[in-house]
């Protein structure tokens, strides 16, 4: 048993992996489909029972050193988790549980039926890509895993072709800005080899102390360009809305909730435990570029969010902004801060997870992805509405959801490290998310529903209880805050602890 | 001059950043998606030539290759004998650049055949390295074995034969190998979505493209970069 667990860090990274070109195999067409989903989401469960499993043995017995195949660090690939990866692994691998099973009757209805497994298998390898970029203290190893996660999520948003072409140009979009962000990455990456020598994330934090030269300089622009890209920072977020609003509507619950989060969470890893905040080029990147960029996306998304019609990518404008108030939380340069953003990180994976799942519920019953399709949703789709009503209240910051609690961080952060600006900013930004999500909830409620789609039903239960499951998260946390924020400010005292 | 040496002698990063340039140029100004892809090849090939440039040392030779002459002597000096002691070859046999970093493993295993011994050396001398440009290494004084008694002369002077061969750094090669790979999937996945988009759109210039989902759209092309016959008809 502690042979076993001594392999804990790997298993979340390792069974999916094997799992993946098992899932191909299995038969697509028999028993509709049910053999490659219910496989897949029973490694996706796995997953998250190794992860909370880690999450709790480095919340209890501190951080983790996993030494692939055995070779000591500086040479060998290490694992490293500390709570800030555990925080975000869990967010992850929890997102995945529940948007496997959600996925089988969206995925069945939009996509043929021989490519079910390849489908799961996809999504198995594009989950693994995600948590191996999270659990790897490698830095050339996170590269790998991005592309790894990357290349199948190409495929999987272009397998939405059936319903809509533009899933295809909407994929190459994405494929050509991906690239260039991950390409980007490596640049930086081979800047900060060649003037270190080791790519281990400890091992540079330590070859790098005290060597601010331009080489290092250039290569962090370029690591956080390039992870800029595929977190959809403001202005190069252009390839998000359109791949998410296109994507299979079970592709979009995934993505959207994990995979631009993994993205700002390697931009706190190499601000932090590589680069280090003694540096004064990270800090002065983060004062003045970042955070009027941060500040900028934050109003520009959501108000392009407001004239959106098509639901998912007004959520998707609306996750631009999101990524926003994260970078400004980092940007603060403090302990507080960076906890806001932590929990925000993992909040919003949280709900925007939901009202994805409320989208693809719609779009499966109504048959439309617009706003008109949730004209009196609230009388023909009850718990579909509530469930949409509860994230979209959770996303503008009401008291007793997580999004209050998220806020409530930031602006405290905002407010201590002397930013009231940033404050402001934060409150007038949510007040426009009030506009574009009040806008949806209106027509839910209050506008009558059209005679003509009286057959419409309730979504089947496969999606209602994991969304159910994800709303009551959205409660949950915003009540009890003792996983969310204490673990989050302990990570942010560990980063910043690091870096000094 | 100063100035212009220091230009010329770093050229391999001039090549690096006119093709970077131009890949990105290309990805950026052509319509046509196989230009898009070919303008990406480009760009992540510049990527490549940078990181092998960097693991290179000139007259450094791959860390499994032995030079012709040392062959011979080998063959010469009446097969493989006994090296002095495994020590030699991991405290210091090797001198290690930090652009060598990782290598003494590699070299001290070829050593290691050389000598018919099995035993693997560790990479004590990793980290140890003091700052300084790649090619320093060949400007520095060979380095000789520690010479422990009862060692046979011969295979003594085989080792500092093979002490004073140059090698280049694999990790970087090896990384790039990584990204190469990379680099060939996500051109498959491009060109293969090329080819659906050719299917669905019967075109695959951006601009037709985003015409035609202009006119799926809304009817008619907002912008007037669109067609003339779409324009005329709308």
């Amino acid at each position: 048993m502690t042979q076993f667990l001594a392999q804990l860090p790997v298993l979340p990274i390792i069974i999916p992996l094997i799992a993946a070109p098992l899932t191909m195999l299995l038969p697509a067409r028999a028993l509709k489909g049910r053999i490659p989903y219910l496989f897949a989401t029973l490694v996706s469960w796995i997953a998250f029972a190794a992860s909370a499993a880690i999450l709790h043995s480095v919340a209890t017995a501190g951080p983790i050193s996993y030494h692939m195949g055995d070779f000591a660090p500086p040479i060998g690939i290490e694992y490293r988790i500390d709570l800030a990866n555990a925080l975000v692994l869990t967010l992850v691998s929890g997102v995945a549980a529940l948007a496997f099973p959600f996925s089988y009757a969206s995925i069945r209805a939009e996509i043929d039926d021989h490519q079910l497994s390849m489908f799961y298998a996809m999504a198995l390898i594009a989950m693994v890509g995600l948590l191996g970029v999270v659990i790897t203290g490698d830095a050339f190893n996170v590269f790998v895993f991005v592309e790894i996660s990357s290349l199948s999520t190409y495929a999987l948003v272009a397998l939405g072709a059936r319903r809509d072409r533009r899933a295809l140009t909407a994929s190459f979009n994405y494929l050509v800005m991906g690239t260039i962000g991950a390409t980007f990455f490596v640049i930086g990456l081979g800047l900060l080899y060649q003037a270190t020598g080791t790519l281990n994330m400890a091992d540079l934090k330590i070859q790098l102390a005290g060597r601010d030269n331009p080489m290092v300089e250039a290569g962090f622009a370029f690591i956080l360009v390039g992870m800029g890209l595929k977190a959809a920072m403001f202005p190069m977020h252009l390839w998000m809305p359109n791949a998410y609003a296109h994507a299979p509507s079970a592709v979009a619950v995934f993505l959207a909730a994990t995979s631009t989060k993994v993205a700002v969470y390697v931009i706190i890893r190499f601000t932090y435990t590589v680069i280090g905040a003694d540096f004064d080029f990270a800090g002065a990147a983060f004062e003045y570029l970042i955070a009027p960029l941060a500040v900028m996306g934050m109003f520009f998304a959501s108000i392009v969010a407001i004239f959106q019609d098509n639901l998912k990518r007004m959520l998707a404008y609306s996750s631009v902004g999101q990524i926003g108030y994260m970078l400004l939380g980092i940007s603060f340069g403090t302990e507080q801060g960076l906890a806001a953003s932590l929990v925000h990180l993992f909040n919003h994976g949280l709900m925007k997870g939901a009202l994805f799942m409320a989208a693809a519920a719609v779009a499966f019953r109504v048959g439309s992805e617009t706003c008109d399709g949730f004209r009196g949703l609230a009388r023909r789709m009850p718990w579909t509405a509530a469930a949409f009503i509860i994230a979209a209240l959770s996303l503008v910051g009401v008291p007793g959801t997580i999004g209050f609690i998220s806020k409530w961080q930031l602006l405290s952060a905002a407010f201590d490290s002397g930013r009231a600006w940033a404050g402001f900013l934060i409150v007038a930004s949510s007040l426009l998310s009030v506009i574009y999500m009040g806008r949806v909830v209106e027509l839910m409620t209050l506008a009558p529903a059209p005679a003509a789609g009286a057959a419409v039903r309730e979504a089947p239960l496969s999606m209602l209880v994991p969304m159910a499951i994800l709303v009551a998260a959205n409660i949950y946390f915003g009540l009890s805050t003792e996983l969310t924020v204490d673990l989050a400010e302990r990570a942010a005292t560990s980063l910043m602890g690091a870096a000094r | 001059m100063d100035l212009l040496a220091f230009a010329i002698e770093r050229y391999n990063y001039w090549i690096f950043i006119t093709l970077m340039m131009m890949g990105l140029f290309i990805v950026i100004g052509r319509g046509n998606l196989i230009k898009k892809m070919i303008g990406l090849n480009v760009f992540q090939t510049s990527v490549f030539i940078y990181y092998i440039s960097i693991g290179k040392i000139a007259g450094g030779t791959a860390p499994i290759y032995l030079p012709e002459d040392l062959k011979a002597r080998m063959a010469h000096g009446g097969g493989p004998a006994p090296l002095p002691g495994k020590d030699a070859i991991g405290a210091g046999a090797i001198r290690v650049d930090e652009s060598l970093h990782g290598g003494a493993g590699f070299a001290g295993n070829d050593l290691q055949s050389l000598a018919g011994k099995a035993a693997p050396p560790e990479g004590a001398a990793l980290h140890s390295a003091p700052e300084g440009a790649a090619n320093d290494i060949l400007a520095a004084p060979p380095l000789t074995i520690e010479d422990h008694a009862g060692a046979a002369g011969a295979a003594a002077d085989l080792a500092k034969a093979a002490a004073e061969i140059v090698y280049s750094n694999p990790l970087p090669h090896v990384l790039i190998l990584t990204a190469i790979v990379v680099g060939i999937a996500t051109t498959a996945v491009g060109l293969a979505l090329i080819v659906r988009i050719r299917e669905a759109y019967g075109t695959i210039e951006e601009d037709e493209l985003e015409a035609a989902d202009d006119i799926a759209e809304f009817g008619y092309v907002p912008s007037k970069r669109g067609l003339p016959e779409q324009r005329a008809g709308a």
